[in-house]
């Protein structure tokens, strides 16, 4: 079992959340596991990517090599687009589709959504609105989790604990509405695999 | 014991922390940051109350881990590279007098310039001061290291550098712990000359520190850190340094190389090993994140048409490895992939929204209009963001403390105004001397010191000079009445403005002090 995921957005958005959970849930399920971060002066609003790795086997770089990731894992649309050549021939292409607008060239949205559809297995989310929806507009990142979901090979339960883990000392109710929020986003990719 | 998920960072601070330090000194710096970070909040390190605060910048850190190590206790310095072109001074003389208690000098790289001025390779330093280096390669190294590292500096009395980069810093992987040692009992050092640096003192300590290379570089080659595995195939043999043994692996199935590799991870480099690998192969291939030290070593100023590397062209002269760089000079067939599409446009970092130090800018840009490009001289932090549109306000970022200097330069060659605009932490860290150099010399300057009363930049680290700016510039000598602190609010920019105008009209030093904090500061500070 190998899994490579490039965590895409920009600094802020909360990927390293989402790293954390994951990371949890491998280590729990008795899997290898390396996660590279940024940190330093990207995270003032620049782009932030993270390479998380995991493995029954030894993993060797930190880094994922150029068309080697199963999975690209964005919580913005353009962030999603800078780490192609990443992607691998069969992986998966994962995006949240509100924009993160703090430039001033971004590109045009229906542009960038046809640039995304193009993408042979893609799943394009709107989990801004599915969180906002549930009331919980914070929780972005959990639906794009649960969006994931489906394709890490790691069991449900085991992300399900690793959300207790991380939000249990904020309280049953932030658990609940993060627990709440990758549910959605588990459904939402489940009926629009495309 | 189950496995500790930790950063590289943090894998170099709990080996040391389990090799039995007592103290951990240093400046935050990205990379370098976490190691410090982690001591300090550690459970055990708490409970041991091993020491854990921030210095006022490397050169002091250096120094006070030198004092623990002459009272015999283990000790750990941490800086970016950067940070030990401030410490080099007590670093070089530090292989002279050599260490008491065991000392690691932790440096991290930052190769491609991720978050730095510029990249460098530290372990230069190293071999410029003679001294052993440890170069880990993965999470598990970074944590095993310091119990070796310490050992040899004890046995030697030397202190040794850890050398990390980037990558490994900020990576996490799954660590096992070993035994925890306890620390050292304070002892004096058994030559009460030790560090004792009078030149005929200091003569005959250089000579015998040329006298221990070779049993350094025996070390090195009986070390468990460097290994030597052999390969059917020797049309090529590969010298892997650090983590770039790693981006070696990386290209074959399980780690399964068809050449004989040598993996270095402590220096100085191990001769056996490396006459071994060169007479049995047709052609070196040297990996080494950073500069190419060992393929210079082993080409030589005639050259030497065998060694590959990054001199040759093999790989890239400048900036970090990774799997691909490192796949194409083993050339092996390109894993198919796709281009970055046209569409995506580039994010450079930013201020944030609401930050005080954009306040501070839009009020001085007013008079940047006024008077024209080219006045004002910056520093290292958050604030150098303020080069990029819409503020576009300053001019220089050299090194920490340099925009004082340069601004009282510039003014003794006749600019006006000279305008120097410096964080608070940075103001600690090098910028209270040059304002004695301002004061003695009655330059004609304004200095802004951008007081968001916290270390933003490296994430929100204590700044020794918190709640002591004015009292500092006061005993520097500037005039009560030359320093301001304005509020950089919205509704104060007609007034910061104004006074802001007022000290470039006065021919002398004046300090004015922007004060509102961070808007990070307060969830991080509850923690």
């Amino acid at each position: 079992m190998k899994k490579d995921i490039i965590l895409a957005g920009v600094g802020g958005q909360g990927i390293l959340s989402i790293a954390t959970i994951i990371g949890y849930a491998a280590i729990e399920s008795g899997l290898n596991l390396k996660q590279a971060e940024v940190h330093g002066m990207s995270q003032r609003g620049g782009d932030v990517q993270s390479h998380l790795r995991i493995s029954d086997k030894e993993i060797f770089s930190d880094l994922i090599p150029h068309g080697g990731a199963d999975l690209i894992l964005s919580v913005e649309p353009m962030e999603a687009l800078r780490y192609m050549p990443y992607l691998a021939e069969n992986g998966w292409f994962i995006t949240n589709t509100t924009p993160f607008v703090n430039i001033p060239d971004y590109p045009d949205t229906n542009k960038l959504m046809d640039e995304i559809k193009s993408i042979k297995n893609n799943v394009a989310i709107n989990a801004d609105q599915i969180a906002k929806d549930l009331g919980s507009s914070r929780s972005m990142n959990m639906v794009m989790l649960g969006a994931a979901s489906l394709f890490l090979d790691i069991p449900y339960d085991k992300l399900e604990e690793g959300i207790k883990f991380i939000f249990g000392r904020k309280g049953e109710k932030v658990v609940e509405s993060n627990l709440k929020a990758m549910k959605a986003g588990k459904d939402f990719a489940e009926k629009n695999k495309t | 014991m189950k496995k500790l998920l930790l950063l590289g960072d943090e894998a170099i601070a709990q080996g040391a922390l389990d090799a039995g330090i007592s103290g951990a000194y240093g400046y935050p710096g990205t990379p370098s940051t976490e190691i410090v970070e982690y001591i300090q909040r550690n459970k055990e390190a708490i409970e041991k109350d091993i020491h854990r605060t921030w210095s006022a910048n490397e050169k002091t850190a250096l120094e006070e881990t030198l004092g623990m190590s002459y009272a015999g206790k283990r000790v750990i310095v941490t800086m970016k590279h950067v940070g030990l072109n401030v410490a080099a001074d007590p670093y070089m003389n530090s292989a002279l007098t050599g260490a008491n208690g065991g000392v690691i000098v932790a440096v991290a790289d930052d190769p491609s310039m991720h978050s730095s001025q510029n990249e460098q390779d530290s372990r230069y330093y190293a071999k410029f001061a003679l001294m052993p280096a440890f170069e880990p390669s993965d999470q598990q190294e970074a944590y095993e290291m310091p119990f070796l590292a310490f050992d040899i500096s004890e046995k030697y009395h030397l202190p040794v550098m850890m050398r990390v980069t980037t990558r490994l810093s900020h990576s996490r992987a799954g660590v096992d712990r070993r035994e925890i040692l306890k620390e050292n009992e304070k002892h004096l050092p058994e030559n009460p000359n030790q560090f004792m640096l009078l030149p005929a003192f200091a003569r005959k300590k250089f000579k015998h520190l040329l006298a221990i290379q070779d049993d350094l570089v025996k070390e090195s080659e009986n070390s468990p850190f460097n290994k030597y595995t052999d390969g059917k195939d020797r049309s090529l043999g590969i010298i892997a340094c650090g983590l770039a043994f790693n981006y070696l692996m990386e290209n074959y199935e399980e780690g399964k190389c068809p050449y004989p590799v040598l993996k270095i991870s402590q220096y100085p480099i191990p001769r056996k090993q490396v006459e071994k690998i060169i007479s049995e192969c047709d052609e070196i291939l040297v990996l080494e994140e950073g500069m190419p030290l060992v393929e210079e070593m082993l080409t030589g100023f005639l050259g030497n048409k065998k060694i590959k590397g990054r001199m040759d062209g093999s790989l890239p002269r400048d900036g970090e490895l990774n799997p691909q760089i490192v796949r194409k000079a083993l050339k092996l067939p390109e894993l198919p992939s796709l281009e970055i599409p046209q569409i995506v446009a580039g994010r450079p970092p930013a201020l944030c929204v609401g930050c005080p130090h954009a306040d501070t800018y839009k009020a001085l840009k007013v008079l940047i209009n006024k008077y024209g490009q080219g006045h004002v001289f910056s520093d290292i932090g958050c604030y150098t963001l303020g080069f990029l549109p819409p503020y576009q306000a300053i001019n220089t970022c050299v090194d920490m403390g340099a925009s004082i200097s340069m601004a009282v330069g510039a003014a003794d060659a006749g600019l006006f105004p000279a305008i120097a605009t410096i964080g608070d932490s940075t103001f600690g860290h090098s910028g209270m001397t040059p304002l004695l150099d301002a004061v003695i010399s009655k330059a004609n300057i304004v200095v802004l010191i951008l007081d968001n009363e916290i270390t933003a930049m490296t994430g929100m680290q204590e700044s020794q000079v918190n709640g002591r700016i004015e009292n500092i510039c006061i005993g520097v000598g500037v005039e009560k009445e030359h320093i301001h602190v304005i509020n950089p609010l919205p509704r104060n920019h007609e007034d910061n403005v104004k006074i802001i105008q007022e000290e470039i009209n006065y021919n002398g030093v004046s300090v004015i002090i922007p004060r509102r904090p961070c808007i990070h500061v307060h969830g991080k500070k509850k923690k």
